[in-house]
């Protein structure tokens, strides 16, 4: 007869599995070899850029380490103007982007799924067509009001961010139980309103938050339609410096907006993780 | 628990119902999707504190009967009456009914006792009140240790029991249960099932259970309603339901059947030799071809050396061992005490005796002359 101690497994037993074959030892090494490499080619992909353009900006024209280009970056010439521009128009963007996409892809889930298809589609245009084109079709139609306000980058650029924004909801969305929330909530007795702003809200927030880190740093990159629309934002601002100074500031200028943009997105996330922290205090106490 | 008419404040459209539960009247509903007619002018009646199940296979419509009555979904014809109120036109938000879903739809979000508050915070209770009632309805279903915890780290039985917490919570007019064991394993699914049936029978709270499962349906319910195509096939206490079936599909759904084909007679039916009154108004003609619908325990058997039939299957079930067996060119399945199925080999003869008043009868299936039973 069968007893406990036939059922305990060999490592409790202190007998060592089989050891893998040599080959299999030899292939799995150079996997992992591979997977280094590329690894490494991609990041100096990335990193290098990035490292000669923030050791270029901390650098003074002799060549020497310097945080005078840094320095001199607020007192640039048209550079806080370029830079509050910027910043009301990313959050115009983020605004109107929310306000559209949010309760847009909610109702596509939740009422017209078989539209999926064709919202993702529509909402990839943007990246097929290259801003150029939008920006030279929408100037010549746009009212004169429209075309003398900065705002009407704004609205060019929600269309530009349509595809992040859509397709972070929409992957934040089917990782929920959308419409058996909604059910449930409605069914005890809460309002539309309600159900968005105490249900689905605090459930779609990473997807909401990626969202507008996207958002945001496309909008403070964004050069061709700014540059036509003849506003000066902080990526026409760092052109036109260019060609006046020796590049020091403007360099600076790129690498703060980097700077300032994961700075940006470590304080969404701190907050976001703050508030759920917080929130289960509160509910903990409770 | 706390008075009704304290919970519902914030739901002008229905008034305060009587402490027994609420009548539910369906009359002639009707939904289109398409070309398909998933209900065909179904009407029904279930009285105040009345537990009804709603039994039938996939796409028979009970889903969708239990989102009308919730106001999930707009009705092409027909009327939904609850306490004499007419909900057709009433939206979901106002109708005071608690829902269960199959999936377990707590707020992931909140964890246990604020989806439990959930309805009454909806409801404007006050924090302290809400907060007080929502304890005591977890302590009802006996997750009071859980109230903190957040759905992600329940299992599925727990977050099912707070899924019927926060329905019972806002002491809804009816509460609608839409498959709530489906998902759960066979231990979690008995001691849920027993809980649902005492805290319903406990509040006296009317209720829809939309189920599949036969075992469900009849162990629970008050009265059983099967239903097939959008319509009601019978309607019955579930002792009635299993003994006379009025239709062969409640026969072949409620229960286990066997189908032996045989000629009809005035009145009656010839089944392994043995003459037997049919049951049910509905009559074939003379001579007609038909099938004779028996359930296991409708027939007893014999060992027999010389006897028709002979042992093929057996299945032990505790009590009771079912055994198939082989008549001529029909098997039956028949229900037998275990001690006595005991004593049977595979292959030994028997004689099959039919042991029921009276039998129903269906017209012939074509596969049933060489069938195995269902």
């Amino acid at each position: 007869m069968a007893s406990i101690g036939d059922f305990i497994t060999q490592e409790e037993a202190g007998i060592e599995p089989p050891m893998p074959l040599a080959g299999a030892r030899k292939r799995r090494r150079r996997f992992s070899m591979w997977r280094f490499i590329v690894l490494l080619v991609a990041g100096a992909y990335f990193l290098i850029p990035i490292f000669a353009g923030l050791k270029f900006s901390l650098q003074n024209i002799a060549g020497r380490f310097s945080f005078q280009a840094i320095e001199n970056l607020p007192s640039a010439p048209g550079f806080s103007s370029a830079f509050w521009l910027s910043m009301r128009l990313a959050i115009a963007t983020l605004v109107v982007s929310v306000l559209l996409m949010v309760p847009t892809t909610i109702y596509v889930h939740l009422r017209l799924p078989r539209m999926r298809r064709l919202m993702e589609f529509i909402t990839i245009l943007p990246i097929v067509i290259p801003p150029i084109v939008i920006i030279a079709g929408i100037l010549p139609a746009a009212p004169l009001w429209a075309k003398a306000s900065p705002y009407l980058l704004s609205f060019l650029y929600v269309i530009l961010s349509m595809p992040f924004i859509y397709r972070s909801l929409d992957a934040g969305l089917s990782a929920i139980d959308l419409k058996t929330l909604v059910e449930a909530s409605r069914s005890l007795g809460a309002s539309w309103l309600r159900t968005l702003t105490q249900v689905i809200l605090p459930n779609l927030r990473p997807a909401l938050l990626s969202a507008m880190v996207l958002t945001l740093a496309l909008v403070l990159g964004e050069f061709t339609m700014a540059s036509l629309d003849l506003w000066s934002t902080i990526p026409v601002w760092i052109v036109q410096f260019n060609t006046a100074t020796d590049g020091h500031v403007q360099t600076a200028a790129s690498m703060m907006g980097l700077v300032g943009t994961w700075v940006f997105l470590t304080v969404i996330v701190s907050i976001d993780r703050s508030e759920s922290r917080k929130s289960r205090r509160r509910t903990g106490a409770l | 628990m706390t008075n009704v008419n304290e919970v519902a404040t914030a739901l002008p459209v229905v008034e305060a119902r009587p402490p027994s539960g609420s009548r539910v009247e369906l009359d002639g509903l009707v939904r289109v999707y398409g070309t398909v007619r998933a209900l065909d002018g179904f009407s029904l009646t279930i009285e105040p504190g009345e537990l009804v199940a709603l039994l039938g296979p996939s796409g028979c419509g009970k889903t969708t009967v239990l989102r009308q009555i919730a106001g999930f979904e707009q009705l092409d014809s027909g009327r939904v009456i609850v306490n004499g109120q007419d909900l057709s036109n009433v939206s979901a938000q106002k109708r005071d009914m608690g829902m269960v879903f199959q999936s377990y739809s707590l707020f992931p979000n909140m964890n246990a006792i604020n989806n439990v508050a959930f309805g009454l915070r909806m409801r404007h209770q006050r924090s302290s009140q809400r907060l007080e009632k929502a304890a005591e309805v977890l302590e009802m279903v006996g997750l009071s240790d859980q109230a903190k915890k957040y759905p992600h780290q329940m299992s599925g039985g727990q977050q099912q029991r707070v899924a019927l917490a926060r329905a019972l919570a806002i002491e809804p007019q009816v509460l609608l249960l839409d498959e709530p064991l489906s998902a759960l394993d066979a231990k979690v699914r008995a001691e849920l099932r027993d809980q649902i049936r005492m805290l319903q029978q406990r509040l006296s709270i009317t209720t829809i259970f939309v189920t599949h499962d036969q075992e469900e349906a009849l162990s629970m319910a008050d009265r059983v309603c099967v239903m097939s195509k959008g319509r009601i096939e019978q309607m019955a206490t579930p002792a009635m339901l299993y003994r006379h079936p009025t239709t062969a599909f409640v026969a072949q759904f409620v229960g286990v059947s066997s189908r032996v084909p045989t000629i009809y007679r005035d009145g009656t039916v010839d089944v392994f030799g043995q003459s037997c009154m049919v049951r049910g108004d509905e009559r074939p003609n003379d001579g007609a071809e038909v099938d004779v619908l028996l359930r296991p325990e409708d027939l007893a058997i014999e060992p027999d050396p010389q006897g028709a039939g002979f042992v093929t299957h057996k299945s032990f079930l505790g009590a009771t061992t079912r055994l198939v067996v082989q008549v001529r060119e029909t098997s039956v399945r028949i229900d037998v005490r275990s001690d006595q199925g005991e004593d049977l080999e595979l292959g030994q003869h028997v004689n099959v005796k039919v042991i029921s008043r009276d039998v129903l009868v269906a017209a012939r299936l074509e596969s049933s002359a060489s069938s195995s039973p269902r």
